[in-house]
């Protein structure tokens, strides 16, 4: 066991584990920051999405001791004063979940494309997303929420219009 | 819609602060056999809606049904709402067996009954209905698409309109005028000539000691003023700030972690077990023997899972460690050919004379499909938290069956009912997999067995390997043509039946067939998989539909149509999806459009897959979807489902197979266990037909039909025909379009 501090969300948490053990369960054990989810443990499906010093990690193969200095965010930490981050207000609008559970992840890929690539075309989109699985299967709606955020913009969703029929 | 058919009562009464309860009951047209066991010697076999209007014109809507995303909750608030004349900012609702340690019992009870005013319709039978109702709804109606077209169609609308009729009388009585002339709106009773204006809660104690009405009158569509409308779902935001409470999510003071590693090859047992080296793990805090499986205790997941791998088990042998997928699928056919040489399979349908069609017909085309075992990889892992304090069990987990649930874990760990709880949380993903309580049952054992309270997560490994799967199915055709092409004989025999009965039935006319079935039992666990066993005929049945406009040298869309004249609604949704598809104009090179029809879970769905297939690579590019739900009470909800309905379909018929090879699953994880992806997603679009025929449910019938819709596609721009799925078994660089020229 090990000694680690780490800067999660603005603030600094200490906890005493074994240096291999996987960031994911730190934040979601230790810390009790349960908005970021275990999917797979192996890096392939994202559910486990935060930021290290912004970068998008898959924290189920994230060693704590790999941290050392740098700054994680979690889903709960990306709102901004109270308020919503954009990328939050717009899965709202899109109706985004359904399930839910993949979108902490979901979210954290989306907020670091947009913060690099504020215009992302579809295979930028495609590119950073594609590591998030969803299997409500709700790509097209994560799509235009990313697409609602982004300057090019898409038309707003207004429940009404989309009535069919 | 009219008048409400009488299907059971209604309830009315009165609780604490003056509040008005309606409930309604039910008596199911039909049960399975598993609730039929749980309903015995009780009619009144399920309350399927309760409503409240408090003091303050507050209205809270019951909803007994769980949330995995479909949004029900919030589609059965809407009827509910908008029968009452309520409006939308005055509703709030709970989820039936969320709140309490004996939630979905005790809760309802004590919703309903409040103080101590009970209703004299349900003294005596109160709890009994309850409870009953309880297991009742959650073995039935969270699952198999059915929340809207019965809990809310026969139990939210009917609550509603019943509670507005009672207000209305009241109101009436109260103002010495005639109830003809008073109207609602927005929550607020008003009698025009006079002025009067209440807000429900005037008079909902006054209402709440009326007798309720027995037919209470519904809304005819063109009055309906919130069903039909896009509601935001109440679920959402907690969905993207992290603060939804899945059952992974659950803590309690005291806890520890566990982690379990089942038997390999299905049913056998732990012959002997090692512990020594795992003692040595950091955080290690016990071994649990589960009979067929070994449980870790340790102070977090990280810890248990390592401590697991360090443990050495010996398992028995079954007799089963020789089968593999290619043993299981020969097994099917020898059991159909034993079968049908002897006589002995199983009737399906039969109408008109197959036998002398085909002993008479020139050519006979025969085909056979397959499709393996599918595992549902709902993205949050099982699990379950369990804790034991004098003599009670609490649970606390996301299921599609809380109710089931409890009787599980009482029966497994031989405790009375009464003395387990469920704590219902938000599922991450059910798609069938959370209808089935083996984690929960595991959970319960462990936590016994430690004396602390233990939460359970199975690894993805584990999910992978100890599901209950889709099962595996093989379905042999034959049919004759006449002259003019259209099919004369159609007989499909084929492996294993299950529910829905109707799955593998036909719309299209075809005067002799025969439908008929063999069992042949395998020793893998199977269960309800999203759309059940339409996932599996509905890809056989339209791909052999196909196959024959194929021969007939026919468009397999005017193929379909013209066998259609007997189902116009059927061959609108048909047309729909045609028309949108822009069906019969070119494509291009190695482009190719495929369609289905499939009618499941009382919606018709038609649906039209656009792909390219260059270079061996498939690629999908566009779905188009049309719907005919009879009316969609939530429109946007409809199209949400229809898009996750495609993608949990296309994952299945592009990449899904779980292969049996030495007894076990072969496969692990998302990386050989692929799922679809954004980069790999088409573009889907939903076109909504409104029949205003009876209700149909959402959740599934957006599935069975992608899989066909995709081979037919990938059959028009490739000459390759796929009848055995998955996609990727094929290897498009060899041409295999042998068929294309019989």
């Amino acid at each position: 066991m090990s000694s680690f501090t780490i800067n999660i969300n603005g603030q600094d948490r200490h906890v005493e584990a074994a240096p291999d053990t996987p960031l994911l369960w730190v934040i979601r054990e230790n810390f009790a920051l349960t908005g970021t989810k275990f999917g797979c443990g192996i890096a392939m499906c994202g559910a486990c999405t935060v930021h290290l010093d912004g970068i998008p990690i898959r924290s189920c193969v994230t060693p704590v001791a790999a941290v050392g200095t740098a700054s994680i965010t979690t889903i709960e930490g990306v709102a901004e004063a109270g308020s919503l981050h954009p990328v939050q207000q717009a899965w709202i609008d899109e109706q985004v979940p359904q399930c839910g559970y993949c979108q902490s992840g979901q979210i954290m890929s989306a907020v670091a494309l947009l913060r690099d690539n504020p215009n992302p075309d579809d295979a930028a989109i495609d590119a950073a997303m594609s590591g998030n699985v969803c299997r409500c299967g709700m790509y097209d709606r994560i799509k235009r929420g990313i697409q609602r955020v982004a300057s090019t913009g898409v038309q707003q969703y207004d429940p009404q219009e989309v009535q069919n029929g | 819609m009219g008048k409400w058919t009488r299907r059971g009562f209604i309830t009315a009464g009165v609780v604490g602060g003056g509040a008005m309860v309606i409930g309604v009951a039910l008596r199911p047209g039909h049960t399975t056999p598993e609730a039929a066991k749980l309903m015995a010697g009780n009619t009144e076999a399920m309350i399927s809606a309760w409503v409240k209007i408090d003091a303050d014109n507050h209205i809270t809507a019951v909803v007994p049904h769980s949330e995995m995303g479909q949004g029900a909750q919030t589609a059965l608030a809407q009827m509910l709402a908008d029968e009452m004349d309520a409006s939308w900012e005055q509703v709030s609702f709970v989820e039936a067996p969320a709140e309490d340690v004996y939630a979905n019992w005790a809760m309802a009870k004590g919703f309903i009954l409040g103080a101590t005013a009970v209703p004299k319709l349900l003294v005596g039978t109160v709890d009994g209905v309850f409870m009953q109702a309880s297991n009742a709804m959650h073995l039935q109606i969270t699952g198999g698409s059915a929340s809207i077209r019965t809990t809310g169609v026969y139990g939210m609308r009917v609550a509603g309109a019943a509670a507005r009729q009672m207000l209305m009388e009241a109101a009436a009585n109260e103002w010495a005028v005639d109830i003809a002339d008073i109207t609602t709106v927005d929550g607020i009773l008003i009698h025009a000539a006079s002025g009067k204006r209440e807000p429900y809660a005037t008079f909902a104690a006054t209402a709440g000691r009326e007798k309720p009405p027995l037919t209470p009158t519904l809304k005819a569509p063109n009055q309906f003023k919130i069903m039909g409308k896009n509601k935001p779902r109440h679920d959402i935001p907690s969905k993207v700030d992290g603060s939804a409470m899945f059952g992974i999510d659950a803590s309690v003071d005291g806890m520890h972690y566990a982690t379990v590693k089942a038997a390999p090859v299905f049913g056998a047992q732990v012959a002997s077990v090692d512990a020594t080296a795992a003692r040595s793990i950091p955080g290690f805090v016990d071994v649990v023997n589960l009979d067929d499986a070994i449980a870790v205790v340790a102070t977090g997941y990280w810890q248990a899972k390592q401590a697991l791998a360090a443990v050495q088990i010996e398992w028995t042998t079954t007799g089963n460690e020789d089968v593999d997928s290619e043993a299981l699928f020969e097994a099917f056919q020898n059991d159909m050919d034993t079968a049908q040489a002897a006589g002995k399979t199983h009737s399906d349908m039969h109408v008109g004379d197959t036998a002398s069609e085909f002993a008479a017909a020139d050519g006979i085309i025969s085909r056979q499909y397959k499709v393996p075992y599918l595992a549902h990889t709902c993205m949050e892992p099982m699990n379950a938290l369990a804790r034991f304090e004098n003599g009670q069990c609490e649970i606390w987990t996301g299921t599609q069956n809380p109710l089931g649930c409890r009787y599980d874990i009482a029966e497994a760990l031989d405790m009375d009912v009464a003395n387990v709880s469920i704590v219902q949380h938000t599922m991450g993903g059910g798609f069938g997999r959370r209808a089935k309580s083996d984690a929960a049952i595991q959970a319960a054992r462990i936590a016994r067995a430690v004396g602390v309270p233990v939460k359970l997560i199975w690894s993805r490994e584990e999910d992978v390997q100890h599901d209950h799967y889709r099962p595996a199915v093989a379905s042999n055709f034959r049919a004759t043509l006449n002259a003019a092409g259209q099919p004369q004989a159609w007989e499909n025999l084929y492996v294993d039946k299950h529910e829905p009965a109707e799955a593998p039935h036909i719309p299209y006319a075809i005067p002799n067939q025969k439908i008929h079935y063999v069992d042949s039992p395998t020793h893998v666990p199977f269960g309800a998989w999203r759309s059940v066993d339409h996932s599996q005929h509905g890809f056989f049945v339209e791909s052999f539909i196909d196959e024959l406009a194929h021969e007939a040298r026919q468009d397999p869309y005017q193929y379909r149509r013209d066998l259609l004249a007997e189902h116009p609604r059927h061959r609108n949704v048909l047309d729909v999806a045609a028309q949108k598809a822009n069906w019969g104009t070119p494509l291009g090179e190695n482009r190719g459009r495929g369609i289905s029809l499939q009618e499941s879970f009382g919606s018709l769905v038609a649906e039209v897959v656009e792909v390219t297939v260059i270079d061996g690579e498939v690629s999908v590019d566009r779905v188009i979807v049309a719907v005919d739900p009879g009316f969609a009470v939530s429109p946007d909800g409809l199209i949400a489902q229809m898009e996750s309905g495609v993608v949990y379909g296309l994952t299945a018929a592009l990449y899904g197979e779980i292969s049996i090879t030495e007894g076990r699953v072969q496969q692990t994880n998302f990386n050989d266990y692929p799922v679809l992806r954004m980069n790999a997603s088409p573009v889907i679009e939903t076109h909504i037909i409104t029949s205003h025929e009876a209700w149909g449910g959402a959740g599934e019938p957006g599935t069975p039909g992608i899989a066909p819709a995709l081979t037919n596609a990938i059959f028009a721009a490739s000459g390759n025909r796929i009848r055995e799925l998955p996609v990727s078994k094929y290897d498009f660089t060899y041409e295999f379009r042998e068929q294309r020229e019989s």
